[in-house]
């Protein structure tokens, strides 16, 4: 059997060398040729191309050299428009009842229980209020963010996005598909990870892994809303508010396209040097969404199931944020140890104690940044500021933004900043662990988890510095 | 899921009527969603990307895998099941591909599983729009394996292009059933689901044609190789294809024929339960 093998790869070598060394070409080409005759027996062209027609005027604007980027931002400002300015009153519903009414309900009902004072701490004012709050901060924006970007995406648009970047990609040495698994990858950034196998060559799948991580994924996008709609917005005339908020979140976002441009400029002339390959890359016609499926499948399948993820990650945190606030060593809890500890740091990068905190707490997930900022804020952030502890339960995005100026003595510079930080710091423990499985590369893992994380802190640093250096904190 | 819950129960008396016509065999299936721990035939989907190979694959399981109007969403495989007549398949669908001759990983899961694999049926997903460019996979997929149905999908939009579409003589060219459908519509899939239940119980055997390379050099040095071929394994289903690719220097299946894999293929074995379900990533996203 062995030797049989052996001729036999021996004697495809000698004969290889005899056919001649175009095999490959010859091959496709007679594949071509018959696929080519096959295909016209059976297909006969009738009638007007009318659909044709629709079909290029549609990307004569969408994928033009001028309008393409003006038509793509017009797009986003809609998509978050439309999320920022709906999501506002379910917010609100669901705070007063999450928050207001079943905060005291369990409350009640434990002191009917007699339970003690250490068990309704722990499951009411730790693992109730993690989960409720991750509820009632992400599920409106979601449940209408997911469904509009579905329908772009059904409709046949983000193709074109990739076509429109596809240029920007080539120049930064990287390849165009790049921009397909950067767009996957505002799904979720594990997913986008993974869809980096669409590029052969291995030094372009490298900095498409790598910078897959400025792609502002599910748990991030809650996190720039709310800080847009409550500091960003809230800045700005009324009545301009909505626009203003949309505005600094699409600007974050296009901000992250360019960090995924200057990250893979850098990596393709330092360490991952080499050839850009071409591809061809097919648009698709444009389909019209079906609406009423997409909506569905989109809340059952994206929505829900980031929720889910969301909350099954903000129970046991919300469970270690109240035992660390509660545990004391010496005359301080451990939280309040670890947030006077990483507060100095973080007010030089115009962020505080508490947010950083926040971030070591939320590596499984970034969905529970918000709330557990919001938690931290209100149990230790009050022995750091010195203002009173304040019980504020119903919380809408006003009263989110007392507590966090007065109490976490916030500034505009922080929200910017933990925007800032929030697009570039490293991926979540699930997309590291993804980077791993598909580079099996510790050294690449390290750089894909440590570099975000570098640029993170510098990129906040200078803004803090100029901010301070202006006087505008 | 329980089996009976499942079947769809008709409410009105067209429906009744339909259901007790023997044109009618949409009662015979039932979707299993990921649950098929037992399997009679394993089917798997290929096609280039964005043909809606993957609103086929939920039309089938039941399933809502994410289908999105863009090349290359998928990129890991998903297997679900579904139960037609007194079978039960396992439908596993691969990443969309132009070709696979090639070696980017995607191209490389999709040969890899039609070829080493060895699904009871493959079924080719084309798109009837652009039907040049997706017979090149069809025809390469053919090579490989003689148990093909061809879904000529995307069947409405043709028709809105004004492209007629000649499906029967298509199937003849080909040597395989070809089925038209408009997949989103849910139109053609349950004949396609015949042709499949045809083609995996024998009832249907494709006689597909082979790619004639004109070249003479070439044919001489294949049939070469496939006497070799067929002496170091004999009773390979596909040795001109294996062939070919020796002759094309595609490391991959020279690794197969060194460490034996290309061995097991001579064997009817039952194919091999894959190890883990990748649905969670995809429906993320």
């Amino acid at each position: 059997m062995a030797i049989n093998t052996d001729q036999l790869l021996d004697s495809a070598r000698r004969l290889r060398a005899e056919v001649g060394d175009n095999i490959h070409d010859r091959l496709t080409a007679s594949i071509y040729a018959e696929a080519e005759q096959i295909a016209s027996r059976a297909v006969t062209q009738s009638g007007q191309r009318s659909r044709f027609d629709f079909d290029r005027t549609l990307d004569r604007i969408l994928t033009s050299k001028t309008w393409g980027f003006p038509a793509m931002f017009v797009l986003l400002m809609g998509v978050f428009w439309l999320t920022i300015a709906g999501a506002n009153i379910p917010s609100q519903m669901l705070s007063t009842l999450l928050l207001d009414w079943g905060y005291a309900w369990l409350h009640q009902l434990a002191a009917t229980l007699n339970a003690p004072a250490w068990l309704s701490g722990l499951l009411i004012d730790g693992v109730y209020m993690a989960t409720a709050w991750v509820i009632a901060v992400m599920l409106p924006p979601m449940a209408i963010f997911f469904p509009l970007f579905t329908l772009l995406e059904d409709f046949g648009y983000l193709p074109r996005v990739a076509f429109n970047l596809d240029r920007l990609f080539h120049r930064a040495g990287a390849h165009g598909k790049q921009a397909l698994t950067m767009v996957m990858g505002y799904g979720c950034n594990a997913a986008g990870v993974v869809a980096t196998r669409i590029i052969e060559s291995p030094r372009e799948r490298l900095i498409a892994i790598i910078t897959n991580n400025f792609s502002i994924c599910n748990g991030r996008w809650p996190t720039l809303i709310l800080m847009g709609t409550i500091f960003i917005g809230a800045a700005a005339p009324p009545f301009l508010a909505s626009f203003v908020a949309a505005g600094s979140v699409v600007a974050v976002a296009l901000l992250g396209v360019v960090v995924t441009l200057l990250v893979s400029a850098f990596l393709s002339r330092t360490w991952l040097k080499g050839e850009t390959s071409t591809f061809s890359l097919e648009l698709p016609p444009y389909r019209p969404p079906r609406v009423w499926q997409t909506i569905y499948t989109s809340i059952i399948d994206r929505t829900l199931i980031v929720l889910w993820r969301a909350i099954t990650m903000a129970a046991p945190a919300g469970a270690v944020i109240w035992l660390s606030s509660n545990i004391y060593i010496g005359d301080m809890s451990i939280a309040g140890r670890m947030v006077s500890l990483l507060n100095p740091l973080g007010l030089l990068i115009g962020l505080n104690g508490v947010i950083l905190f926040a971030y070591i707490v939320a590596i499984p997930a970034n969905e529970i940044v918000v709330p557990t900022i919001l938690m931290l804020t209100m149990t230790v952030g009050t022995h750091i500021t010195g203002a009173q502890p304040g019980v504020m339960l119903e919380l809408d995005d006003a009263q989110i933004h007392t507590i966090l100026t007065q109490v976490g003595g916030w500034t505009l510079l922080t929200a910017m900043n933990l925007m800032l930080f929030s697009l570039l710091h490293n991926p979540c423990s699930t997309t590291i662990l993804t980077i791993w499985n598909e580079t099996k590369n510790r050294k690449w893992t390290a750089v894909a988890t440590l570099l975000p994380l570098g640029l993170a802190f510098t990129v906040t640093f200078i803004t803090a510095s100029v901010a301070r250096l202006l006087g505008w904190v | 899921m329980s089996v009976d819950n499942a079947v769809t129960q008709p409410t009105t008396s067209i429906a009744a009527g339909c259901a007790t016509c023997p044109m009618y065999n949409g009662a015979q299936l039932t979707r299993l969603g990921i649950n098929m721990t037992d399997w009679d035939f394993v089917v798997a989907l290929a096609g280039n990307p964005n043909t809606g190979k993957s609103t086929v694959f939920n039309a089938l399981t039941g399933l809502r895998q994410h289908t999105g109007n863009w090349p290359g969403k998928t990129v890991v495989r998903a297997e679900g099941g579904f139960l037609y007549g007194d079978k039960r398949y396992k439908l596993v669908d691969l990443p969309g591909t132009y070709s696979l001759l090639s070696t980017s990983v995607d191209e490389e899961v999709a040969r890899d599983f039609i070829l080493f694999g060895q699904p009871t049926v493959t079924v080719v997903i084309v798109d009837a729009t652009r039907l040049e460019r997706n017979l090149n996979l069809a025809l390469q997929v053919l090579e490989i394996t003689d148990r093909v149905v061809i879904g000529l999908n995307l069947m409405d939009e043709a028709k809105r292009h004004g492209l007629q579409v000649d499906d029967r003589r298509l199937a003849r060219d080909l040597g395989a059933p070809v089925v038209p459908m408009a997949a989103r519509q849910g139109e053609g899939v349950q004949a396609l689901l015949k042709a499949i239940h045809e083609v995996a119980t024998g009832a249907c055997a494709p006689r597909p044609r082979r790619i004639n390379h004109r070249d003479p050099q070439l044919e001489s040095a294949v049939a070469q190789l496939v006497r070799q071929i067929e002496f170091a394994f004999p009773g390979l289903p596909n040795a001109r294809w294996v062939a070919l690719r020796l002759l094309d220097g595609d490391e991959s299946i020279e690794r197969a024929v060194r460490d034996g894999t290309l061995g097991q293929l001579t064997q009817t074995v039952a194919p091999q339960p894959a190890p883990t379900i990748h649905l969670e990533l995809e429906a993320v996203n």
